[in-house]
C-alpha cells in the first residue's frame, strides 16, 4: 500500500470467518476512504451481509483485522463499535413496533446510553428539536406520535435510516436500503440517501444496478467470500470475471 | 391529542389507579379485616414485591426468572437471622449445651456461632443485607448469563436450577440454616414484640408503605428512557445493540432491581409471619410467584399487586375448604391465563371493561394511557387510535 | 478423605459407586431422551415431563397388580407388557396434550413452560386422588432380584443391570428413529425450517404431534423402568425435572449424543461424590458445577457453530 493507512476511515485486512470449516468470508481486504460511498454487490451467498456483520461485531471473525480510525473493531462489543461511530441498517426494517416514531428516534439520540444515563435521561428542548429535524428529513414529521407498528414498509425503512442519522455515524453501513419498496418510495429513498451520504463514509449492499450507479464512488464485487473485482462502476461492469459470475451459469 | 410529548411520572388516569390501590390497601383492608386476616393479607402483599419485580423483568424486559424465590428467601433469611440471634440470648437459651446460639444449631451439635452469622447481630447490617445480598447474587447470575446472551427458556431453566440448589443446600445444612423447618420462633425486633396484634398491624402498614415505594420506583423506571429501552429490547434486541446500548447491562440492572424488591418482600414476610423456611425459596414458590404476576397482568405493576392478592386469597379460601381442588384450580389457572388471558386482569380491564366504561362516560379522561394497557407505552401515544393506519398511508 | 481405606477397598468403592452412578445414568438417559426430542427438536419446554414418566410408573404398578391377581403364571414377564402399555398411555396423553395445549403456544416458549407447569399440577392432583398420596411400589419378578457377584468385593444388582440394558436399547432405537427413518428426517427438517418443511409437503402438524407423543411415550417407559429401582408417588416426577432439564441443556439441546454424554457425566459425578459427602451436598456441588459450566458455555457441551 502506497498510501498511509491512517488516511482510511476503514481498513479491512485479510478478514476471514469460517462456520464449521465453511469460509463465508475468505481473506477479504479492502479500504474505505473518507466520504466514499462503497457499494458491495455479488450473487446471493457471496458473503456481503456477513462482511457487514463482521465489521459491526454481530459475527465474530476467525482471523484478520478491521480497523476504524486506528481502533481495532474485532475485539470490541457491538455497542462500543456503534459509539465509536459505525452505524448499521439491517436488511429487513427493524424498528421498535411498540414505541412511537418519536420514541424510536429518541432511543438513538447519542446521549444517555449507560444504565443510569438512560434512567435519568431528560427529554429537553434540544432533544425534541433534533428529533423533529430528523423526522422532517425522513418524511415522517407528521407521524411522530404514531406507533411504529402502524407505518408502511417504506416508512419503516425511512425510520430506521432516521435512527441512524440521529446517531450521526462517521461510517454508515446499509444493507439493501431500497429492497421491497414501491417505485415512488424507491425514488424518495434514493434522494434521501444521496442527501445523507454527504460528509460521511458509507458501505451499501444493493442489487438495484441503476441505484448503484447513481450513488457509488467505488464498487466491490464479492464472490464466494473473496473480492472478485474492485473499482469504478464502469470498470467493474466490463470486467469479464464479473460478467462470468453474474451470467455464466 | 397531546403533542407536548412530556414524560409524565403519572398521567391523570394512572394517578387514579394508584389512588384506588392505595385506598384498598391503606383503608379498606384494614377496616374490613380482623387482625388475623389483616396479617394474612400482609403476608400476601409481601409476595407482591416479587410480582412487581417480575413485571419489570418478564413483562417489560422479556426475562423470565423462575428463581425469584431465591431472592425472596435471601432477604427473608437475612431478617430471620437477625431476629433469631436476638431471640437467642444466653439467658433465653440457658438450657442448651451451648447457650447463646440459635436452638437449631445446638440441636445439631454446632458449638459456636458460624462467622457468617456474626454480622447479623447488627440491625443496620441486616437491613443493608436484606437488599444487598439478593442484589449481589442477582448481579453475579445476571452478568454471567446476560454477557453470554443467555436468555429465554435457558435463563428460566437455569434460574430454576439455582432455586433448587439453594433449597437443597438450606435443607442439607441443618445446623447452620435450620434445615427444612427453617428459622422459627422469632420474637422481638430490638425488644419490640412482633407477635402482638398491635405490632402486626403496624408491620402491615410498614409493609404497605414499602410496597408503594417499590411501586413508585417501578413506575419511575417504566417512565424513564430505560423503561422504553426494555420494551425495545424485548422486541428487537439486536437493533438496541446497534443503537449503541450494552444490552446485557440493562438486563442485569432490571434483574437486580427485581431481586432488590424480592429481598424487601422476603424481609417483610419474615417480620409479619414470624419465620422463614426453604418452602418459600424453592422451585414451587418461585413459579407460583410468576403466576401471581401473570394473573394480574404481566405488563402492569398495579395488576401484579391485585393478582397476588387474588390468587393468594383464593388459595387460602380453597385450601381451607377443598384442599384437592386447590391444586387442580391452580393448574387450570396457569393454563387459562396463558391460553386465554395472556395480559391477565389488567388486560381484561383495559381491553374489556375500560372501553365500555368509556362509552358510558364518553369524553371523560380521554387521551391518557392506562397503566394497565397491554403495551406500556409512553404517555405521548394514546394506544387506541384507529385512524393511525390510515394516516400512515 | 481417603484415609482409612485400603487400595482394594477404594477400588471396590469406586466400582460400586460407579455402578450406582450407572443406574442413575440410565434413569437420566431415559428421562432426558424424551425431553431431548421434545425440547431439542421442537423447542418446547415440557415441565410436565416428570408427570408423563410417573404415568408410566403407575401403569406398570397397575399391570403388576393385574398380573399378580389374574395371571400369576405369567408374572415373570409382566414387566414387558407394562412397558409397552406405559409407552402407549404416556404417548397417547402426550398427543392429546399437544393437540389441546402445546400447538397453540409454539411461538411462545415461556408461556408453554407456564402452561405445562399448570398441567403438571393437575396431573399430580389426579394421581393423588386416584392412587393416594402414599408412594406405591411394584413387586419385582424373581429373576430380577439379587445381585451378580463380579469379584468377592464387587457385586452388581440385577435390576440395575436390566435398567441399563433398557436404556442402551432405547437410546439405540431413538438414534435409528431420528437419523435413519423418514419421520426423523421430517422432524429434523421442521426443526431447521418449519415454513420450508411445510412448503415441501411435510405435514408439520401431524409430525409435531407424533414427535411430542413419542417423547412423552419414552418418558412413560422411563417411569416403567423407574419402578424397578424405586417407589412411585404423585410428586416423584417433579423431583427429577430440574436434573433432567439440566442434563439436556448441559449436553447441548438438539444433540442426542450430547444428552447421553452429559447424563453420564452428571450421574457419575453425583454418585461418586455421594459416598464422601452427604447426599444433598453431592447434589448441590454437582448442580453448581453444571450451572457454572453452563454460564461459561451456555450452548452446552455439544453444539454447532452456525451462520446466523
Amino acid at each position: 500500500m502506497s498510501i498511509h493507512q491512517t488516511s482510511f476511515v476503514l481498513s479491512v485486512e485479510d478478514l476471514t470467518v469460517s462456520f464449521d470449516g465453511f469460509k463465508a468470508v475468505d481473506g477479504l481486504t479492502f479500504y474505505v476512504e473518507p466520504n466514499e460511498c462503497r457499494v458491495m454487490i455479488g450473487p446471493n451467498g457471496a458473503g456481503k451481509t456477513t462482511v457487514l456483520d463482521l465489521i459491526c461485531g454481530r459475527t465474530r471473525a476467525t482471523s484478520g483485522s478491521v480497523r476504524f480510525k486506528d481502533q481495532e473493531l474485532l475485539t470490541m462489543r457491538e455497542d462500543q463499535i456503534v459509539l465509536a461511530g459505525v452505524g448499521r441498517k439491517f436488511q429487513t426494517p427493524s424498528v421498535y413496533e411498540d414505541l412511537s416514531v418519536f420514541e424510536n428516534l429518541e432511543l438513538s439520540y447519542p446521549r444517555g446510553h449507560s444504565v443510569f444515563g438512560s434512567l435519568f435521561f431528560r427529554r429537553d428542548a434540544e432533544v425534541k428539536a433534533r428529533i423533529e429535524e430528523i423526522a422532517e428529513t425522513i418524511f415522517l414529521a407528521d407521524l411522530l406520535d404514531e406507533k411504529a407498528a402502524f407505518l408502511s414498509h417504506g416508512q419503516k425503512q425511512w425510520l430506521e435510516i432516521g435512527m441512524l442519522l440521529i446517531q450521526d455515524p462517521e461510517l454508515l453501513m446499509l444493507d439493501e436500503p431500497v429492497a421491497g419498496m414501491s417505485v415512488a418510495e424507491r425514488k424518495k429513498t434514493a434522494e434521501l440517501l444521496n442527501r445523507i451520504i454527504d460528509h460521511r463514509s458509507v458501505i451499501v449492499i444493493e442489487h438495484d444496478m441503476g441505484f448503484v450507479e447513481d450513488i457509488a464512488t467505488r464498487v466491490t464485487v464479492l464472490h464466494q467470500g473473496k473480492t472478485l473485482s474492485e473499482g469504478k462502476m464502469d470498470k467493474v461492469k466490463n470486467d469479464p470475471k464479473v460478467i462470468e459470475v453474474y451470467l455464466g451459469h | 391529542m397531546q403533542s407536548d410529548r412530556k414524560t409524565r411520572f403519572l398521567t391523570r388516569e394512572e394517578a387514579i389507579y394508584f389512588g384506588l390501590l392505595a385506598a384498598v390497601i391503606f383503608l379498606i383492608l384494614p377496616m374490613a379485616l380482623d387482625s388475623f386476616r389483616l396479617n394474612l393479607f400482609g403476608k400476601y402483599l409481601s409476595y407482591a414485591f416479587v410480582a412487581i419485580g417480575l413485571v419489570l423483568c418478564w413483562g417489560a424486559g422479556g426475562i423470565l426468572s423462575l428463581g425469584q424465590g431465591v431472592f425472596f428467601g435471601l432477604g427473608g433469611y437475612a431478617m430471620a437471622m437477625f431476629l433469631k440471634l436476638e431471640a437467642s440470648t444466653p439467658e433465653a437459651t440457658a438450657i442448651q449445651s451451648t447457650p447463646g446460639i440459635p436452638d437449631f444449631m445446638d440441636w445439631n451439635q454446632v458449638t459456636a456461632l458460624p462467622w457468617w452469622w456474626e454480622p447479623f447481630n447488627s440491625l443496620a447490617f441486616t437491613l443493608v443485607a436484606v437488599v444487598a445480598v439478593p442484589v449481589a447474587f442477582a448481579f453475579i447470575i445476571g452478568v454471567a448469563m446476560f454477557r453470554r446472551r443467555v436468555g429465554g427458556v435457558y435463563f428460566a431453566i437455569i434460574t430454576q436450577a439455582i432455586a433448587a440448589i439453594l433449597t437443597i443446600l438450606i435443607i442439607g445444612q441443618q445446623g447452620f440454616t435450620g434445615g427444612v423447618n427453617g428459622i422459627t420462633d422469632l420474637r422481638t425486633l430490638k425488644g419490640w414484640d412482633i407477635r402482638s396484634d398491635e405490632a402486626k398491624e403496624i408491620l402491615y402498614f410498614v409493609n404497605a408503605g414499602l410496597l408503594f415505594a417499590c411501586l413508585f420506583a417501578a413506575q419511575y423506571v417504566r417512565r424513564s428512557k430505560l423503561g422504553r429501552l426494555l420494551i425495545a429490547m424485548r422486541d428487537q434486541e439486536d437493533r438496541v445493540r446497534f443503537s449503541g446500548y450494552d444490552v446485557a447491562s440493562f438486563k442485569v440492572f432490571v434483574f437486580c432491581l427485581g431481586a432488590a424488591f424480592a429481598g424487601i418482600g422476603g424481609a417483610m414476610f419474615t417480620l409479619q409471619v414470624g419465620f422463614m423456611s426453604p418452602t418459600l425459596v424453592g422451585i414451587v414458590p418461585s413459579i407460583e410467584m410468576v403466576i401471581f404476576a401473570a394473573v394480574g397482568g404481566r405488563l402492569s405493576i398495579l395488576g401484579a399487586v391485585y393478582g397476588t392478592l387474588l390468587v393468594n386469597w383464593a388459595k387460602t379460601t380453597l385450601s381451607e375448604s377443598f384442599p384437592e381442588l386447590w391444586l387442580l384450580g391452580l393448574g387450570a389457572l396457569f393454563i387459562a391465563v396463558v391460553m386465554f388471558f395472556p395480559n391477565g386482569l389488567a388486560g381484561l380491564w383495559s381491553e374489556q371493561v375500560r372501553p365500555r366504561l368509556r362509552k358510558l362516560f364518553a369524553g371523560r379522561g380521554a387521551g391518557a394511557t392506562p397503566p394497565a394497557a397491554p403495551v406500556p407505552a409512553n404517555s405521548a401515544s394514546a394506544p387506541d387510535r384507529p385512524a393511525a393506519k390510515a394516516a400512515a398511508e | 478423605m481417603f484415609a482409612g481405606y485400603s487400595a482394594g477397598e477404594l477400588t471396590a468403592i469406586f466400582a460400586m459407586q460407579g455402578f450406582a452412578g450407572l443406574i442413575l445414568f440410565s434413569v437420566f438417559v431415559l428421562m432426558a431422551l424424551g425431553l431431548a426430542i421434545i425440547f431439542g427438536q421442537m423447542g418446547v419446554i415440557n415441565m410436565a415431563h416428570g408427570e408423563f414418566m410417573i404415568l408410566g410408573a403407575y401403569v406398570t404398578y397397575l399391570v403388576s397388580n393385574a398380573f399378580a391377581t389374574h395371571l400369576p403364571d405369567l408374572f415373570s414377564i409382566y414387566f414387558f407388557v407394562a412397558m409397552v402399555l406405559a409407552f402407549l398411555a404416556s404417548g397417547a396423553l402426550g398427543m392429546l396434550v399437544e393437540w389441546g395445549l402445546i400447538r397453540h403456544l409454539y411461538r411462545r416458549p415461556l408461556d408453554t413452560l407456564l402452561a405445562t407447569w399448570g398441567l403438571s399440577l393437575i396431573l399430580q392432583q389426579i394421581y393423588r386422588s386416584v392412587f393416594g398420596a402414599r408412594e406405591v411400589g411394584v413387586t419385582i419378578p424373581n429373576w430380577m432380584m439379587g445381585s451378580l457377584p463380579l469379584t468377592d468385593m464387587i457385586e452388581v444388582p440385577i435390576n440395575g443391570l436390566f435398567v441399563m440394558v433398557l436404556a442402551v436399547g432405547i437410546s439405540v432405537s431413538i438414534y435409528a428413529l431420528m437419523f435413519r427413518s423418514r419421520w426423523g428426517q421430517q422432524v429434523r427438517a421442521i426443526n431447521q425450517n418449519r415454513v420450508m418443511a411445510g412448503a415441501v409437503g411435510i405435514n408439520t402438524e401431524r409430525t409435531d404431534r407424533l414427535t411430542f407423543g413419542i417423547g412423552c411415550g419414552i418418558a412413560g417407559v422411563a417411569g416403567s423402568a423407574f419402578t424397578m429401582i424405586g417407589s412411585t408417588g404423585p410428586t416423584s416426577g417433579q423431583l427429577y425435572i430440574v436434573d433432567t432439564f439440566l442434563v439436556v441443556v448441559f449436553g447441548g439441546a438438539g444433540s442426542l449424543l450430547g444428552t447421553i454424554a452429559s447424563a453420564f457425566t452428571i450421574s457419575q459425578a453425583q454418585s461418586v461424590l455421594e459416598f464422601f459427602l452427604s447426599g444433598s451436598m453431592a447434589k448441590v456441588i454437582t448442580l453448581l458445577v453444571v450451572v457454572g459450566i453452563l454460564m461459561l458455555r451456555p450452548q452446552g457441551l455439544f453444539a454447532l457453530k452456525l451462520r446466523k
